[in-house]
């Protein structure tokens, strides 16, 4: 049975500001769920909630049909940042790390580590120093480190933003290559052409609410809300 | 006044290349006592300075005030305090530390404390606030994303912990005051070169200033190597 994500009236907000504000969809297993906005909508907010790394001031996560806590949504998603951070150590040591932190032994690591890094183009790249990378590297090592840990929720920040094509290229075929049953992913971009070309469903999201939330060619061809067909033909003020 | 130096200067580096027991014997002890120091002020010190460096509190800005304001504490000041606290009849007496090398290894914890706190915590407090978020992203517990930003921080806190003994190795006035300078039992390089020096025994007084300053350079200069090399 493929997972299911659900997100019901999430609000969050930051002293006086409402970031989010009763946002709720669903996410299955085996599709892409791709956050579009522009800057400061709430997308990168909205994934943190999910990856457990920030609690909503209101409203409930589901998985497969159980309420859970940050804790317990961060056991299964794993978020790849759209500024990439590195372990000051070698790239091996960064991606082994979230399975060191599961107490995976090394003999299993030393096999799945290399072959994690083959997956984003980066073989033989184990004993260079992370932080010594290019950026576009980095960001592969970290795809690399989330698909390791087989989360069940994957959730990719923009994470080509500020990358050069050849390597948004190379990211955006790793991406593709990974859909499968068993794992929802939930990636935040601006960028039109790339939320037209991976995604399953497009999620609209403007002043932290979700203006439009429907199929790429529905979203560009007929959208249903003023505030969509505005953004997607560059109108949009904010 | 110059022939004076020069030939304290010729006699202190006969007693250290004879291997005077005398000046051996005393340099071990000021390395105890400032490495367990260094090592007990860890136990308290590192737990205060990751609450500090890492987590966000009402009046973490003032503790972090005291700790700072600290740094310069006057070592005889504090000297006198323990003395008071150590003696038979003080609060901590039944303890039988005064006059004996763990007592003086305690007061130099409690002196180096603000300095492994304020180094340790600025150095975590520097560190990628992303790399928090990555390690639990990643699976990470609270302690094992705490141990992961620490290793991040982890030269620095080498080089913290390296001033803490270089401050505890070259301190006089807890050595002179908890300790008391008893001859082969509590002595220490700055006790006994504070003594030489007023009986006007210069050379041994020379002696013992260059193997503090030797040794204070080499462990500065061997960590900073270290480091070198590891980049």
């Amino acid at each position: 049975m493929s997972p299911v994500l659900e997100l019901n009236g999430i609000v969050k907000d930051y002293r006086n500001l409402r970031a989010l504000d009763s946002v709720s969809f669903e996410a299955r297993g085996g599709e892409i769920v791709v956050l579009i906005g522009v800057n400061g909508a709430g997308k990168s907010t909205l994934m943190r909630i999910i990856a457990g790394l920030e609690e909503p001031t209101n409203g409930s996560i589901s998985f497969n049909g159980q309420s859970m806590t940050a804790k317990e949504l961060r056991k299964n998603a794993t978020m790849v940042f759209q500024r990439t951070a590195m372990f000051n150590r070698s790239v091996y040591d960064n991606v082994a790390f979230g399975l060191r932190v599961r107490g995976e032994d090394d003999k299993r690591i030393s096999e799945d580590v290399p072959q994690a890094l083959r997956l984003v183009g980066l073989a033989n790249f184990e004993k260079r120093k992370a932080k010594k990378t290019s950026g576009g590297e980095q960001q592969r090592v970290a795809l690399a480190r989330a698909f390791l840990l087989n989360p069940k929720i994957l959730l990719l920040d923009e994470p080509t933003a500020n990358l050069d094509p050849n390597n948004s290229m190379i990211i955006e075929r790793a991406i593709t290559n990974r859909k499968k049953e068993d794992e929802i992913i939930i990636m935040a971009t601006h960028n039109l052409a790339q939320a037209r070309r991976l995604a399953d469903e497009i999620v609209h999201i403007y002043n932290g609410r979700i203006v439009e939330r429907s199929i790429p060619d529905e979203f560009f061809t007929s959208p249903r809300s003023e505030i969509t067909r505005k953004f997607i033909n560059g109108e949009l003020e904010y | 006044m110059f022939d004076t130096i020069t030939d304290a200067f010729q006699k202190a580096l006969q007693l250290i290349f004879s291997g005077d027991p005398e000046v051996f014997a005393t340099a071990l002890r000021s390395i105890y006592v400032a490495g367990a120091g260094t090592l007990l002020a860890c136990i308290w010190s590192i737990p205060i300075a990751v609450l500090l460096g890492l987590y966000s509190f009402r009046g973490k800005w003032l503790i972090k005030s005291l700790f700072n304001a600290m740094l310069g504490v006057p070592t005889v000041a504090l000297g006198l305090i323990l003395v008071m606290f150590l003696s038979r009849s003080g609060p901590a007496g039944f303890l039988h530390l005064l006059y004996t090398t763990n007592g003086i290894a305690l007061g130099q914890a409690l002196l180096v404390t603000p300095i492994i706190v304020s180094y340790t915590s600025s150095a975590l407090s520097a560190t990628d606030v992303q790399l928090r978020d990555l390690a639990k992203t990643l699976g990470a517990s609270h302690l094992q994303t705490n141990i992961a930003i620490l290793r991040e921080a982890m030269w620095a806190t080498v080089l913290s912990l390296i001033s803490a003994f270089n401050r505890g190795f070259g301190e006089l006035g807890i050595a002179l005051m908890v300790g008391g300078n008893i001859a082969y039992m509590t002595r220490v390089l700055t006790t006994s070169i504070s003594l030489e020096a007023t009986k006007g025994e210069y050379a041994f007084a020379v002696a013992l200033a260059i193997v503090l300053l030797v040794m204070v350079v080499a462990i500065t200069v061997f960590v900073n190597l270290v480091e070198r090399l590891r980049e």
